[in-house]
């Protein structure tokens, strides 16, 4: 089932949490709302869910205008962030939670309940209450109760984020390999760009309640539509106007009129990468991303002077100054241009 | 912007509602209606008896000698119990969370006797241990040592239970680092212990100060209504008996006076307590809404 | 100075022995050294003069009056204080503060004081005296008045223990379960109640504690009549005034029965909703 959601608004008081957003979300993909706190990215899930009520604008699943319909009527697999776990209910109860609300037979909820336990291996749990299981285990416990009643779209609320790295890093591949198993349309919402990249194959970068980019990892690592995305989906330098990824940077030590001179500040071995932190003339710090053998050959020292020469840089007319938080700056290109026009549906 | 929030004022109701609007508006008419019914259309009715006779028979009525005795009297039996009570509650408190003794567990349930306990039956007890009869050859009933000794009973728990779930909550880190830094016994809990505990034993105090100043059973066949021992509730109680009710009612409208001070104090305590929690959210410049959609993101 | 901060290895410290016999001492005498003697003093002559008081008509009179009570007047005010916490802390209203102050005034207000104001509303000369007569009910010196001043004085106590409860579990659980196509009303019988359930129950036993043993607010309005109406505290009252001290004793121990049966319950809820 596809998912569109058409110029949507929504603030809280004086907050502008959704400003005009529109998203297509094909059938059967998995893609990942990114974007900082405050970027509305929530607040669009919620909206999709039904949680939240728009101030204006649509949301149609599979074609349908669902704008109107409450919650229990969307059919939507909805997972919190901090998994909402029944706590007076053992995993059981959690995951049947929806059959029975649907009035199903005890011998059908058994079965069903049994068959998503196993598909998210917590079987033989099934009589713990939530405050016996591990925070990873409680997430599958909310995912099983959400696939339970077989959703037309599966929508998940920064679903690692309470957990630690190892166990995020499992579950990701373990969403990813569940995701092409079931093969329905599910929309993650995550401020971990590496997270969204390893999982999504469609990415919407969200920022102050607009829609900055979407597109495949890579259209967004190679062709960010601006500066926000460029710094949001990695690394980046300012040298004038032009934006680089530090691994575009290259370092020789033979002045040409390509490069600049820079001096050497820093050099940081993380094992087999090296970073190499820079002073330019003007004042301005710039740092590269080399590899253990490059600075071998390149034989670089603290306070040494070198020559960097911008491989990819790239440029966004108009747009404000980089702010070295990347989260907090408003993008140029189109400020401005859409308050008018969001009031319209 | 700001235009285009403010044509959508009803965005400021945070979702989601667990009635429908109109089921909220019926269960709130009727919340309010209930209160008005049950709590304030008596007390509507005391005020307009206070003063059915005008505000000079009612200042007559609350200047009688009797009346300004038993006000004072139990003005400074309360002041005298609360004070009891901050250092004994305050005692009991620091042992139910720090000490280990036997027994520990059935001492912090009989310390909710006095709530569970009907004053009556308090009143009872205490004038049979106290009394003409006392097995240890005491005999305090009928006078003013009888008041303190009641009041204390019944408004114990009130500093107990407010100064406990502080001191559990209390960072044993700042007492180590006060120690480390050279502070003895008394000091750590001059400068660190007493202040954070503060609040509570403030809120907890007015508490027991608007109960005390109030309370009728427990007193009554322990102290009883001598020419020495009359508290104004029980001053109120003489008034209803002998028909004098626009006295009693002005005598209540004094003593009610008296409590909402305490419960106004205790507000402004509350607020107080949680000033430093405050102050940490503060920072962002006060823009709760967005704030609670931060917390959502 | 026996220092109990000094201390701090493993975490149990020694409360130190001066503090120990102040703090338990006053304990010993203020609370349990007078229990303890009620129950002496009532069984000193044997089971019989007390049960004899209480199986009497007007004992056993006054407490069915007082169970009576208790069971209109607990779940009206457990209905009302479930409905008020949700709008407390589930809706938004600028009125708020005027139903939270409300509700401090019965805590705050002399038992005697509630009785006064009861006795003046529904006396010969209240507001609501002439309809009242007309429509024949008898509010003062009979059970609907000793109800409405139970159920005045003990209005807080529901709302007070649900409410922080219903804050701390929050709205995450609510919305989950209106994502699993949950109504509203299914949602607050599956999920809200059961999560609430303990915070109500203590509420409810605090309340009930009140009701069974309100004596100021309930002996002003009810007229203290033997055999009519008489609730239990009043019947201890009564006797302990006309001196027989055996059915003043015998309710008082029944009564605190009651009262050590609620602190009980208070302390397994307590553990209970720690849990």
């Amino acid at each position: 089932m596809g998912i569109s959601v058409e110029g949507a608004n929504k603030s809280f008081g004086d907050f502008q949490a959704l400003d005009d957003v529109s998203i297509e979300v094909p059938d059967g993909s998995l893609t990942a709302l990114l974007g900082p706190s405050g970027s509305g990215k929530s607040t669009l899930l919620r909206a999709i869910a039904g949680l939240e009520t728009l101030d204006s604008g649509r949301v149609l699943i599979d074609g349908e205008d669902v704008s109107k319909k409450p919650t229990q009527k969307r059919e939507v697999g909805f997972v919190f962030q901090h998994y909402a776990a029944f706590k007076h209910m053992t995993v059981f109860e959690n995951v049947g939670f929806g059959l029975k609300i649907r009035k199903w037979k005890k011998e059908q909820v058994r079965a069903r309940v049994h068959e998503l336990l196993n598909l998210v291996q917590l079987h033989g749990l099934a009589d713990r209450y939530p405050s016996q299981l591990s925070g990873g285990q409680r997430q599958r416990m909310a995912l099983a109760r959400a696939l339970a009643v077989e959703p037309q779209v599966l929508l998940l609320d920064e679903p690692f984020g309470a957990l630690d790295a190892k166990v995020r890093k499992d579950l990701r591949t373990w969403l990813r390999r569940l995701h092409e198993e079931m093969n329905v349309t599910t929309i993650f919402v995550t401020h971990d760009q590496e997270e969204a990249m390893d999982v999504a194959g469609q990415l919407v970068v969200m920022n102050k309640g607009r829609v900055e980019q979407s597109g495949s990892a890579d259209d967004l690592y190679d062709k960010p539509a601006n500066e926000f995305v460029m710094s949001f989906v990695g690394e980046v330098n300012r040298l004038g106007d032009n934006f680089v990824r530090p691994h575009d940077i290259e370092v020789v030590r033979d002045r040409d009129d390509s490069t600049e001179e820079a001096m050497v500040q820093r050099i940081v071995a993380l094992g087999f990468e090296i970073r190499v932190e820079f002073v330019l003339g003007d004042g301005t710090e710039v740092w590269a991303q080399l590899t253990r053998g490059e600075l071998q050959r390149l034989e670089l020292e603290e306070g040494e002077i070198a020559y960097l020469r911008p491989v990819h840089a790239k440029s966004f007319n108009g747009s404000a100054p980089p702010d070295p938080q990347g989260a907090s700056t408003p993008p140029g290109p189109t400020d401005g241009g859409d308050a008018e026009v969001s009031a319209a549906a | 912007m700001e235009a285009h929030a403010a044509q959508h004022p009803a965005a400021t109701r945070s979702r989601p509602l667990r009635l429908p609007r109109v089921g909220a508006g019926l269960g709130r008419g009727l919340v309010v209606l209930w209160l008005s019914v049950i709590v304030l259309l008596p007390l509507a009715a005391l005020l307009d008896e206070s003063l059915s006779q005008g505000l000079a028979h009612f200042w007559s009525q609350v200047t009688t000698p009797q009346a300004k005795s038993a006000l004072a009297l139990i003005l400074v039996c309360s002041l005298i119990v609360v004070a009891i009570n901050a250092v004994f509650g305050t005692i009991v408190a620091w042992l139910l969370v720090r000490d280990d003794f036997p027994g520990k567990s059935f001492v912090n349930a009989i310390i909710d006797l006095p709530f569970a306990l009907p004053t009556i039956v308090a009143s009872l007890i205490l004038i049979e241990l106290w009394g003409k009869n006392s097995p240890v050859g005491i005999d305090i009933a009928l006078s003013r040592t009888a008041i303190v000794v009641a009041l204390c009973f019944v408004t114990l728990p009130f500093v107990v239970r407010a100064v406990q779930p502080l001191l559990m909550e209390m960072d044993r880190d700042m007492e180590e680092a006060a120690a480390s830094l050279g502070a003895g016994g008394l000091t750590v809990f001059r400068r660190i212990i007493f202040p954070n505990l503060l609040p509570g034993l403030a809120a907890g105090v007015a508490l027991a100060f608007a109960r005390a100043l109030g309370e009728y059973g427990s007193v009554l066949l322990f102290a009883g209504g001598t020419k020495n021992t009359t508290v104004a509730s029980i001053l109120i109680g003489q008034q209803i008996e002998s028909g004098n009710e626009s006295g009693a009612a002005a005598i209540s409208i004094v003593l009610l006076a008296m409590a909402l001070v305490c419960l106004f104090l205790i507000t402004l305590i509350q607020r107080w307590g949680t000033r430093h929690e405050r102050a940490q959210g503060a920072g962002a410049g006060g823009l709760v809404v967005a704030a609670e959609d931060e917390e959502r993101e | 100075m026996s220092s109990s901060v000094g201390n701090h290895a493993g975490g149990s410290t020694t409360g130190g022995w001066g503090l120990r016999v102040l703090g338990l001492g006053y304990i010993a005498v203020l609370l349990v050294a007078p229990l303890i003697l009620l129950f002496y003093k009532t069984f000193e002559e044997g089971l019989a003069p007390p049960f004899e008081a209480i199986t009497s008509s007007d004992g056993l009179h006054a407490l069915k009056l007082t169970l009576i009570t208790v069971a209109i007047a607990v779940p009206i005010n457990t209905v009302f204080g479930i409905i008020c916490s949700l709008l407390l802390v589930r809706h938004k209203w600028k009125g708020n503060w005027l139903i939270d102050a409300a509700l401090n005034l019965p805590f705050a207000i002399s038992p005697v004081v509630i009785g006064l104001s009861l006795f003046l509303l529904y006396g010969k000369h209240g507001w609501l005296e002439p309809g009242l007569a007309e429509a024949g009910i008898k509010v003062l010196f009979s059970t609907p008045g000793i109800v409405l001043a139970c159920i005045f004085v003990s209005v807080p106590f529901v709302v007070r223990e649900t409410v922080p409860v219903l804050q701390e579990i929050g709205t995450e659980q609510e919305q989950a379960a209106e994502t699993l196509g949950a109504g509203p009303w299914q949602t607050f019988w599956r999920v809200t109640l059961p999560a609430i359930r303990w915070g109500v129950a203590y509420g409810v036993v605090l309340c009930t504690a009140r009701v069974l043993g309100e004596f100021g607010a309930v002996s002003v309005v009810s007229g203290n009549i033997s055999g009519e109406t008489q609730t239990l505290p009043l019947f201890v009252e009564k006797n302990y005034q006309n001196f027989n001290l055996p059915g003043a004793f015998g309710a008082a121990v029944l009564l605190a029965l009651l009262a050590l049966a609620v602190l009980m319950a208070m302390n397994l809820l307590k553990r209970k909703e720690a849990a």
